[in-house]
């Protein structure tokens, strides 16, 4: 019950699609989504195996909850070995491919070797069919989306693929469903398009059933009243998203600007929540045209913005003067304050290129800002990149998105990521980031908690893994001092295994601004086979952080890779409250692996493992 | 003397009139608190839910007795969230 009970597996070398049961065994220990997907995985592949390589696999993943009646029941995650870090990845996306997944009657979607040819795979609850993409090989994620419809005669198909950066192998691309959802961070659309994999269709029809289903049916109805009781979900996320943390992580002191030289941008107030809902003088619209919600969402969260038709960016183009999904504070962050430009509206023609052709805006921000501040320091000429890349500069944004969505010109430099782009030039140290992925929208220094949660980020640099930020600015479930380090190993560790929890559930993690595990506990319950507690969430959550982290210590990964650059380990902030100060990694560090049960040298003991039966 | 009042998100309809940026200078006797400001401008309590003075996070407790200075930043947030 609540599991599909089935899994589809996919051999894309051989072309066949076979059914086999869900191992429950499994699923009552992993619970589903990322850690049951992460569990079949390192089951099944060489930890050391190149991401690339067609013995890597790539798993598409619902939770038990995935299309049921609760609020925000329509997530997936795709977990493989990621192209961009060569750790464990698991993106989560909602939007509602996950829930046609479900409906579908599939748990999970394992997709092994690679096609000779491009294909895409159709499935329609039972029935799987892998067809011929070669017509779609080389288009958009958005014009992919359009043809497989129009090819199934379906337009209630929902469709999850790549754009042309994941076909050129961009180390970030991404897995876009329903035009502008994405699985984004880790490269795993890199993945997909190493096995010539453009797309995965569904249309589910079955339902999902429920252990109890009037008990589930009370359970989800009082954790909706929560969230719309509750001020952020009630009312602080619709009508703002997530872009009203602009304003505030600039007043914190927190927002890495410039590739992070500095901690406070100037040009905040140009890109963040409150400008997106400023009406324009030239066409007297705002660039937010409303909010949106992904399947069951009783949030929405989502934006939609719509371009001025006169701004540079779109004047000739006008397949982008319509309105399509906005800036979400982390693309905001990485394609403005990164970079050093507050034009909000090259900003949203950057963030509609990244949804177009399947790049993850975070990195692609982040790593504009690498290149700009190598071309800054000389290091890189106009020659080499074919334009001026100064900071600030919004043509060159938009430029580059144009190029690296494709793969094409000094884009494919971009293509690389921080890491190996400034590699490649001889300045590893302008890489900001960890495990080969880059920062999100906090520093470090003047939010020290969420500097931890960085460097021990299983997936490499991610917000999401333990978001600290909940604490240490806003207050939830307490207040923390963001410039304080005391405490906040234990902090990093309860967000991580909790939110572990979460993204195994089915549900979205913007849940937790009102919910607790307590709340997640009697949906589960009623939902599915077992007693299902909060304390049990707990421990599933951490079982699956272990899980993670043993798989990227036998892919190559020590302790040395926990760690942060030089630059918020050094270089104190120059201004605002975390004036003068860095980050106090090396102190908060040892006390965690102490809280986890690891060795100093960041190994679970056999006793942290066989506590949590590993 | 001076402060600079910064109202965002569902507090900015609360911001004197000529703010821009969602800012704006204002004159303020010495020894005006916190609150004192907020008050002023019909803020509700409950929607003064994350107040910093330059940055740094002032819990409800303390906005009463809180004292501005010359030059001070007042920010001032509703329940929010993000990420």
């Amino acid at each position: 019950m609540a599991w599909a009970g089935k899994i589809l597996r996919v051999n894309l070398t051989e072309g066949t699609c076979a059914s086999e049961p869900l191992n429950m065994e499994w699923a009552h220990a992993y619970l589903g989504q990322r850690g049951l997907a992460t569990k079949y995985l390192v089951e099944e592949i060489d930890p050391k195996v190149d991401p690339l390589a067609p013995e890597n696999k790539l798993i598409m993943a619902t939770g038990p909850l995935t299309g049921t009646s609760a609020s925000t029941a329509g997530r997936y995650s795709v977990i493989t070995k990621g192209a961009l870090t060569g750790a464990i990845a698991c993106s989560n996306s909602g939007g509602f491919f996950g829930n046609e997944m479900k409906n579908a009657g599939w748990d999970m979607i394992i997709f092994e070797g690679k096609s000779p040819k491009p294909v895409y795979l159709m499935v329609e609850n039972d029935n799987a069919t892998l067809c011929d993409a070669s017509a779609h090989w080389g288009t958009s994620v958005w014009d992919t989306e359009e043809a497989i419809k129009a090819n199934h005669g379906d337009p209630m198909i929902r469709v999850a693929s790549i754009g042309v950066s994941g076909e050129k192998g961009v180390k970030f691309a991404c897995v876009v469903n329903d035009m502008h959802r994405a699985a984004g961070r880790s490269g795993v659309g890199t993945v997909m398009g190493s096995k010539n994999l453009k797309a995965v269709a569904l249309r589910g029809t079955l339902g999902v059933k429920v252990k109890d289903a009037k008990r589930f049916l009370g359970a989800s109805a009082a954790a909706k009243q929560v969230l719309a009781d509750n001020p952020v979900t009630g009312q602080g996320l619709p009508a703002m998203g997530t872009q009203v943390l602009m304003n505030v992580i600039n007043e914190t002191g927190g927002l890495p600007t410039r590739n992070h030289r500095e901690v406070q941008f100037e040009g905040a107030n140009d890109i963040g929540a409150e400008a997106m809902a400023v009406v324009r003088e030239s066409d007297g619209k705002a660039n937010l045209v409303t909010n949106a919600a992904c399947f069951g969402c009783t949030i929405a969260c989502g934006r939609i913005s719509q371009i001025d038709r006169e701004h540079f960016s779109v004047v000739e183009r006008p397949q982008y003067q319509m309105a399509s999904g906005g800036l979400e504070y982390e693309a905001a962050w990485a394609l403005g304050a990164a970079t050093g430009v507050n034009d909000l509206e090259a900003l949203t023609f950057a963030n509609f290129v990244c949804n177009e052709q399947g790049i993850d805006p975070i990195t692609f921000g982040a790593t504009i800002g690498a290149a700009m501040e190598m071309f800054e320091d000389g290091v890189l000429t106009e020659e080499q990149t074919g334009m001026s890349l100064k900071f600030g500069d919004a043509k060159a944004l938009c430029d580059l998105a144009l190029l690296t969505g494709t793969g094409e010109g000094f884009g494919a430099e971009i293509g690389l990521g921080s890491k190996r782009l400034t590699e490649k030039y001889g300045r590893p140290e302008l890489s900001m980031g960890v495990k080969g992925q880059e920062f999100p929208a906090y520093d470090g220094r003047g939010i020290q908690g969420i500097g931890l949660a960085y460097a021990t980020s299983n997936r490499g640099a991610c917000h999401l893994r333990g978001y600290t930020i909940a604490s240490e600015v806003f207050g939830i479930p307490v207040k923390t001092d963001p410039l304080d380090s005391d405490g906040k190993p234990a902090l990093v560790k309860a967000f991580q295994d909790a939110t572990a929890a979460v993204d195994s559930s089915g549900l979205c993690v913007f849940t937790t601004f009102a919910w607790t595990l307590e709340d997640f506990a009697p949906q589960i319950d009623a939902a599915c086979e077992g007693d299902w507690t909060a304390e049990r969430l707990l421990d599933i959550g951490e079982r699956i952080w272990n899980l993670e982290r043993n798989f990227n210590n036998a892919a190559g990964f020590t302790a040395a890779d926990d760690n942060l650059p030089e630059r918020l380990l050094k270089d104190a902030a120059k201004t605002g409250p975390a004036e003068g100060k860095v980050s106090a990694l090396a102190t908060m560090l040892p006390e965690y692996y102490e809280l986890r049960g690891w060795t100093p040298d960041g190994v679970p003991t056999n006793e942290t493992l066989s506590r949590l039966g590993l | 003397m001076q402060i600079m009042l910064k109202l965002y998100a569902g507090l900015t309809p609360f911001l004197p009139a000529g703010a821009v940026n969602n800012q704006i200078a204002i004159e303020v006797a010495e020894n005006t608190t916190i609150n004192t400001v907020l008050d002023a401008r019909g803020c509700p309590r409950k929607m003064c839910h994350l107040v910093m003075q330059n940055g740094f996070h002032v819990p409800p407790g303390e906005r009463d007795a809180r004292v501005l200075k010359e030059g001070d930043a007042l920010a001032a947030w509703p329940p929010i969230a993000g990420g």
